[in-house]
């Protein structure tokens, strides 16, 4: 289905509101490598991006966004602070019949800026501002009050990793604080082991299992039957820490109510405090920015599910009444530019706006 | 139109597909020469057998080149996005029954569950700065089960045969394929995890919802639901 001309003018229009904002265009290829993307995303990303075979550069794929392709341009010789714009077509995979297109026009805005509650005011607010005269709903969250939440409980450092690790999978996170907090118990074969490594070494468990295959050595396994003898001795974590994580990501209010109900939760995660103040730099940023914080819905769970490079303020747009994907989304990643700039980073915060979207809601609208 | 029932061409699993649909009053047989794939039904003058590889069957059925067809559910599972919106499971056939499970080398004594498979790759790819591969040509059902349980940092690997010996082979470090007694596995010095079956796969009579399904194909299916004694949950919507 050929991108309609309706929807190229959103695009055209957009964009040039970008430049007008101080924005420097970019292009990106097409074609981008798919290591890099892999090795971000997963293979989620297989599954979602068009993935073909050049016989001299390997594998590549059809650009499924534009954000990792900016973000290596600007590492690799950007200027500093710096806003970036672009336009163009990425390609997904759809799977099913729900009729959405696999590619789509993209118009994207970035800022790579050390001030980060201001940049993401102007961010969101430039966005706001070319959906004003549509029906559409915002919705917003913060990944780091949960990120921080998670790194002040008073466990093990390796449990506080494999919660980080999961913020993004929900069902996945639930199951591991369930499992920390002694609310679930350990499963049997676990407690077998843990049993067998108190009578027997795991060199000897090992050989009597089977010869050692594979890439997984011997030494990998056996670091990590030690790491689990230890994990069984932690103590769990504590009840009411575990209820305050529970609480903090049920929050779903309007961003100034949202923001004291997290800051009542600091009482009992006081590694909150940080987060806390965060956020309220960033609704006065926004404020200033002449957003109205005092309707903006605010979520600690929103953006949990989304790719897992947003590790800070994230925010989505929605058709007000029709079911329609999401008609722009963004946030912050800023661990997203130290994996990609080898040793530098800087905090950045972006978005994109679907102009295929914006059309149809206009003309539904009309 | 002719109603055009797809079933697999050689084997064990035509047999016991001629074998199921004999026993209830529908008795199929190949004709012509030995080799030649075509194949007639006796007694149902609306209908026509149409004579393919099992792993084509989800294809035609979805394309609606065939009505009904005879396969795997895992290959229905593996090779149609959405499958439930293209075809509907009219009946299991009680044959070619086949796990899809997660395996891994014997002697990973840490490892038994899901989590541990996920905090097992986290570990690996701390320590070798790559991704645990698993081999498997079930891409879609392991990357689909995988993604539901939230485990990360692993990569799939194509393996169209074999898939056990992969780790041996140092192609993988582990695996998702078939078994039906375990045998193939442990002479492998693999096991399977616990929570690790993605799919148990039989032998299965689908329905494609997109062919054609004029009045007298509805005719026919109304007549051969009658001598299965099968319910026929896809109605005659025109």
């Amino acid at each position: 289905m050929p991108v309609s001309p309706a929807a190229w003018a959103e695009a055209d229009r957009i964009f040039a509101a970008f430049r007008a904002a101080g924005a420097q265009p970019v292009e990106a290829d097409v074609l981008q490598p798919a290591a890099v993307l892999l090795d971000l995303y997963g293979e989620d990303i297989r599954a979602r991006a068009y993935v073909t075979h050049d016989p001299v550069r390997g594998e590549l794929m059809l650009r499924p966004d534009f954000t990792v392709p900016v973000v290596r341009a600007h590492m690799d010789g950007g200027a500093e602070p710096a806003r970036y714009c672009y336009r163009g077509l990425v390609f997904r995979q759809q799977d099913g019949r729900g009729g959405q297109p696999s590619e789509y026009l993209q118009v994207g805005y970035e800022a790579f800026d050390r001030d980060a509650p201001a940049a993401d005011a102007e961010v969101f607010a430039l966005i706001a501002a070319q959906l004003a005269d549509l029906p559409v709903r915002p919705a917003t969250g913060d990944i780091g009050v949960l990120t921080a939440a998670v790194q002040g409980l008073s466990t093990t450092p390796a449990r506080r990793r494999a919660l980080l690790r999961h913020i993004w999978r929900p069902k996945r996170f639930r199951a591991l604080l369930d499992r920390f907090a002694g609310r679930t118990p350990p499963h049997p074969a676990r407690l077998r082991l843990i049993a067998e490594l108190a009578r027997t070494p795991a060199a000897a468990l090992m050989a009597a299992a089977g010869p050692a295959i594979g890439a997984r050595t011997a030494e990998d396994v056996e670091i990590r039957a030690a790491a689990l003898a230890e994990d069984a001795k932690a103590p769990p974590i504590p009840a009411a820490e575990a209820a305050a994580l529970d609480d903090l990501m049920a929050v779903a209010d309007t961003a100034p109510r949202a923001l004291d109900r997290i800051a009542d939760i600091a009482v009992d995660l006081p590694a909150l405090i940080p987060a806390v103040e965060r956020m309220a730099a960033r609704l006065g940023a926004l404020r200033v920015a002449g957003v109205d914080v005092e309707a903006l819905p605010f979520e600690a769970a929103h953006g949990r599910t989304t790719l897992e490079y947003y590790d800070g303020f994230v925010f989505s747009f929605h058709a007000a009444v029709h079911a329609l994907p999401p008609v722009a989304s963004g946030g912050r990643y800023d661990a997203l530019t130290a994996v990609l700039g080898r040793g530098r980073s800087i905090p950045a915060v972006g978005g994109i706006l679907r102009p295929g979207i914006v059309a149809q809601l206009r003309e539904a609208g009309a | 139109m002719t109603l055009r029932i797809g079933v697999p061409s050689k084997g064990r699993l035509m047999d016991k597909t001629f074998d199921w649909f004999g026993q209830r009053r529908v008795p199929m047989r190949l004709a012509g020469a030995d080799r030649e794939y075509s194949g007639v039904i006796d007694g149902l003058p609306g209908a026509a057998l149409v004579l393919l590889s099992a792993s084509e069957v989800p294809r035609e059925l979805a394309a609606g080149r065939i009505h009904l067809g005879v396969t795997g559910s895992d290959l229905v599972r593996e090779t149609l996005p959405d499958w439930a919106s293209a075809v509907a499971e009219l009946a299991p056939l009680g044959f070619g029954y086949a796990d899809l499970v997660i395996a891994v080398p014997a002697f990973w004594i840490d490892v038994a569950t899901l989590d541990d498979l996920d905090a097992a790759c986290a570990a690996f790819r701390l320590r070798h700065g790559r991704r645990l591969r698993i081999a498997t040509k079930y891409h879609r059902l392991t990357r689909d089960f995988l993604k539901a349980h939230g485990v990360a940092d692993y990569a799939l690997v194509d393996s169209q045969g074999a898939t056990e010996g992969t780790v041996r082979n140092g192609t993988a470090e582990a695996i998702a394929d078939i078994t039906s007694t375990g045998e193939t596995l442990r002479a492998n010095h693999l096991k399977p995890l616990d929570g690790g079956v993605i799919h148990r796969s039989e032998a299965t009579l689908f329905l494609s919802r997109v062919a054609p399904w004029d009045a007298p194909a509805q005719a026919t299916l109304g007549q051969l639901a009658g001598r299965l004694g099968i319910e026929v949950p896809f109605g005659p919507e025109g």
